[in-house]
């Protein structure tokens, strides 16, 4: 049986369907003190005092930390964020104090009994109004922040913390090419990550002063080298722990609770402490999902070929920078869609508001700004009287284009749109028309999206596999990418199995990332562990069988180049009869007297980004990923013009995956990411009212997807190898996401006739647009 | 009537076995199951009732043990996760792909299972109306639909 390409089942499987599979939030320590954040109750607002002497009174309480506590700063490219708010809050939810006590309820009590006392400051509630001519300074000090990188590049005197612009080609030409011009204006909300587990923390500072972390988190390497940088500790001398991790999204690539957690214990003589977020400060106090404002006009000549294109995106980052300097970099990185665009000019800024500090989240930005810019593909293709899917493919990305950063594009760097939506329109009967009448109200419309993602990840970004063997042959896989549920760590043991020509079941995998024995691996974002992670581990499987032939051949009696590995043996290649197996050479070869030599074999892989660049600051050219992932997406709906509900019929994807190694969790992936696009499409957004204070705090007021709403899916696969990626396999576990609401938002405005901008598109905001155009 | 004012010392019947806990009127089954017995199976997802994780069965049907209280389990028979024991309903879910972080499975297969017992022929309406109770958010249900459809009718 070959071991790629077929529907794998992951290692960890049946663990998941008898409660023993294990999470950070299941491991508790009988002795251990629970820690408890008070968090704010303004949108932004002064702090004039935190008076706590009642709440120490309460008995079982063993200290509360508030902003006076830590006075440093924190962030991923500026260090903006305090751990606790000192002087002043900038959301609702953001931590105050953090109360340490001997239960959980204890701890409860003790945060209700903390007086805080505010003057209430007038809330920045969009990122149009931070813009705004003397809108209030969320951070008055920004230009004395410390800036981790050289290429952010926060403005003077007002709320903007990043600016990322690109400038290729000439746009006087391209306007003059053009003989039509469409513009949108959007606007998309907060939304929530909403992963099952949440976000969660353990610290205990031993007496040598190893300080140790358990943490439900994707980037355990990363809160090691924070923690060290902040706190002055040797990163030698911190061990983080992550086990499988239950969802992630992107929301857990922050460092948050981990923090609290370190100061938590430090207050209390090291003893471990536990802090937990509820599901409402899960919602509001931890990082989010971006917001966004856009413009976009488009040029194109009378075949619809795009000749220019201007655009401008604010990303709502809320009260601290944290990555969203990134996620800007991200939108200009690609911000022409899967099309070939000569000319085009992008400014992405990222901009304070007084809404939940935005992070990561499943498509790093993609998502909204597919939104954005597919809705423009539509219009486009209704000026001219094209095809959605036509003007889609003849404006598609191909070999000797250029991308907006001057990448240049081959096959292997991008794939082949063109296939994606050939591929779709068959499955999505797209030949039977894209708006039918049902009658009685009723209108079947079907609306499409593309896409392309690269990975936006540091130059530098790196990963490693240690293989070690077992007496008997069989392998353990020791690598620092966390299982959150995208079976990456199965996929790897494929890697291995298939390099190796071995059995699957003679691969184990650690589930536990331990940051003190795991080999680095980056961060479990940007959907790059099998890329990264897998490429180290071919490298590491190289490195077995290179010791296994040089141990076999000493048996054997041969050269190393008569050997080949399989079968856990390795054998003569002219006579395979003639072998040893791994079990006799792996921990040393022994002879007859007992007399051991050669030691035992493990393997070792590493590998690093290359060839990655910065992108210079006035026109964005540089190289922000190894490669992209491409593909069309289409979403059918059943839309009611009586009452402007809708349902969800079909949803199909069609995505260039490279090499599928695991078909049927590759489809879950991409289903999965489908799912939560219509989520947010349809239903899912941070409301805050008119004081900046959020009113979607629990899963009952943020409403996402749930059994039975959802559509069919469909789901297929075009393969165009990426010659630098393990077996040609692209990066995907994000993507399914990344075309659908722009899919949505092209269904629902064909249905009504009406352009449909904004999201979520509830029937009510739908009834109101519609209504307000009459 | 039995009256539990302080922290007390009760008996719970727990996938077959009688299992002294201590519990306080005011602890919900899915702290004790958690704190008390160890068995994280059940998990806590939103401790509000939206999310179905902490989802158990007690008296065959399922409840979220969330929002109950511990003292009003005396006497009733309780089975988590941990007490499932090769039903089809587990099968189905490793062999469908219905999950993918696994963290609301549990939850998902006792509402499964709890289904598949209390109403064997189950159509999509009645099966809509009871796992609409729960969340997952890292598939995108169809594979939940194919498991339990697969064992209501197979």
């Amino acid at each position: 049986m070959t071991i790629l390409g077929n529907d794998i089942l992951r290692k960890e499987a049946w663990n998941k369907v008898d409660g023993t599979a294990k999470y950070n939030i299941d491991e508790d320590v009988k002795s251990i003190l629970h820690a408890k954040m008070l968090t704010s109750t303004y949108a932004h607002a002064e702090i004039l005092s935190v008076d706590v002497t009642e709440a120490l009174k309460e008995e079982g309480v063993k200290s509360i930390l508030t902003g006076k506590d830590c006075n440093l700063l924190f962030g991923d490219f500026i260090d903006d964020r305090p751990s606790l708010a000192t002087d002043r809050v900038r959301y609702y939810g953001e931590p105050v104090a953090l109360v340490v006590a001997d239960c959980e309820q204890t701890a409860h009590r003790a945060v209700n009994m903390i007086r805080v006392d505010y003057r209430k400051l007038p809330a920045v509630n969009s990122v149009s109004d931070a813009l705004k001519e003397g809108a209030p300074l969320i951070h008055e000090n920004l230009m004395s922040y410390n800036l981790k990188s050289k290429y952010v590049y926060p403005q003077r005197n007002s709320n903007i913390f990043h600016v990322v612009k690109i400038r290729k080609g000439d746009m006087n030409a391209g306007w003059n090419k053009s003989k039509v011009v469409v513009e949108g204006s959007f606007r998309l909300p907060q939304a929530d990550h909403a992963a099952m587990e949440v976000r969660n923390a353990r610290a205990e500072i031993l007496s040598d002063g190893t300080v140790i972390i358990n943490t439900s988190t994707q980037a355990p390497f990363n809160i090691k080298e924070n923690l060290s940088k902040y706190f002055k500790i040797d990163e030698g001398k911190i061990v983080v722990h992550t086990p499988l991790v239950g969802g992630a999204f992107g929301g857990k690539a922050a460092v948050y609770l981990e923090i609290l957690a370190y100061l938590a214990s430090r207050s209390v003589g090291g003893r471990p402490v536990k802090v937990s977020d509820s599901r409402e400060e899960d919602i509001c106090s931890a990082p989010c999902k971006m917001g966004l404002e856009a413009k976009i006009k488009l040029g194109a000549d009378d075949s619809g070929i795009i000749k220019a294109a201007e655009m401008t995106f604010l990303i709502d980052g809320g009260a601290y920078s944290t990555i969203s300097c990134r996620l800007a970099k991200a939108i200009a990185v690609d911000c022409s869609g899967p099309y070939n665009i000569d000319n085009l000019q992008c400014d992405c800024l990222g901009v304070y508001t007084n809404h939940t500090y935005s992070t990561s989240f499943r498509g790093f930005s993609h998502a909204e700004h597919a939104f954005c810019m597919e809705r423009m593909m539509d219009k486009l293709a209704l000026k001219l009287g094209l095809d959605p899917l036509e003007i889609r493919s003849r404006n598609a990305v191909s070999t000797g284009h250029s991308s907006p950063t001057q990448v240049k594009i081959t096959r292997s760097n991008t794939g082949d749109l063109t296939a994606c939506i050939e591929k779709l329109k068959t499955i999505i009967d797209w030949d039977e028309g894209n708006k039918i009448e049902l009658g009685n109200g009723k209108v079947r419309t079907k609306g499409v999206g593309c896409f392309w993602k690269t990975s936006d990840s540091p130059t530098d970004a790196a990963s490693g596999v240690l293989l070690t063997f077992n007496s008997d042959g069989s392998i353990n896989i020791n690598c620092g990418v966390v299982e959150i549920g995208s079976g990456s760590k199965t996929v790897l043991a494929q890697i291995i199995a298939e390099r190796l020509k071995m059995p699957l079941s003679k691969i184990n995998v650690s589930m536990n990332v331990n940051t003190q024995t795991s080999p680095l691996h980056w961060k479990t974002v940007a959907s790059m562990s099998t890329y990264m992670a897998g490429n180290a581990a071919l490298r590491a499987a190289d490195d077995l069988i290179m010791q296994l032939k040089t141990a076999g051949a000493s048996i054997i009696k041969c050269s190393t180049e008569a050997l080949d590995v399989a079968d856990m043996r390795v054998y003569l290649k002219e006579d395979p009869a003639i072998y040893v197996h791994f079990r006799d050479i792996v921990h040393g070869i022994k002879d007859t007297n007992g007399n051991a030599t050669q030691g035992h074999i493990f393997g070792r892989g590493s590998y690093i980004m290359s060839r990655l660049t910065e992108l210079a600051q006035e026109t964005g050219t540089g190289k922000a990923g190894s490669s992209w992932t491409l593909g069309a997406q289409a979403v059918e709906i059943e839309f009611d013009r009586t009452d402007y509900t809708y349902r969800f019929v079909r949803a199909a994807a069609v995505i260039d995956m490279g090499r599928t190694l695991n078909p049927k969790t590759a489809k879950g992936l991409i289903m999965g990411g489908m799912n939560m696009g219509l989520g947010l499409g349809s239903r899912e957004e941070f409301l805050y009212g008119e004081d900046g204070v959020m009113k979607s705090t629990s899963f009952r007021t943020y409403k996402m997807m749930r059994y039975g709403e959802n559509p069919e899916y469909i789901v297929d696969f075009v393969e165009t190898p990426d010659l630098s990626a393990p077996f040609g396999a692209r990066g995907m576990a994000e993507h399914g996401i990344i075309g659908i609401p722009g899919a949505l938002g092209n269904a629902i405005s064909l249905a009504v006739d009406t352009d449909i901008d904004m999201l979520p598109s509830t029937p009510e905001y739908i009834w109101n647009k519609v209504r307000s155009l009459k | 009537m039995i009256k539990i004012s302080d922290t007390s010392i009760i008996e719970l019947d727990v996938n077959g076995e009688k299992r002294k806990v201590v519990a306080e009127p005011s602890d919900t089954l899915l702290y004790t199951l958690r704190t008390e017995l160890n068995l994280t199976g059940a998990k806590p997802g939103c401790e509000n009732g939206d999310c179905g994780a902490c989802t158990v069965i007690v008296d065959g049907w399922s409840v979220k043990s969330c929002i109950v209280l511990t003292v009003e389990m005396i006497g009733h028979k309780i089975t988590t996760i941990e007490g499932l024991k090769n039903a089809p309903i587990q099968k189905a879910f490793v062999e469908k792909w219905g999950f993918q972080c696994g963290f609301c499975t549990s939850g998902f297969i006792m509402v499964c299972h709890a289904l598949a017992e209390q109403h064997p022929e189950a159509d999509e309406y009645v099966t809509e109306e009871w796992l609409q109770s729960n969340l997952c958010r890292c598939t995108s249900y169809q594979e939940i639909k194919e498991a339990v459809t697969s064992i209501l009718h197979p």
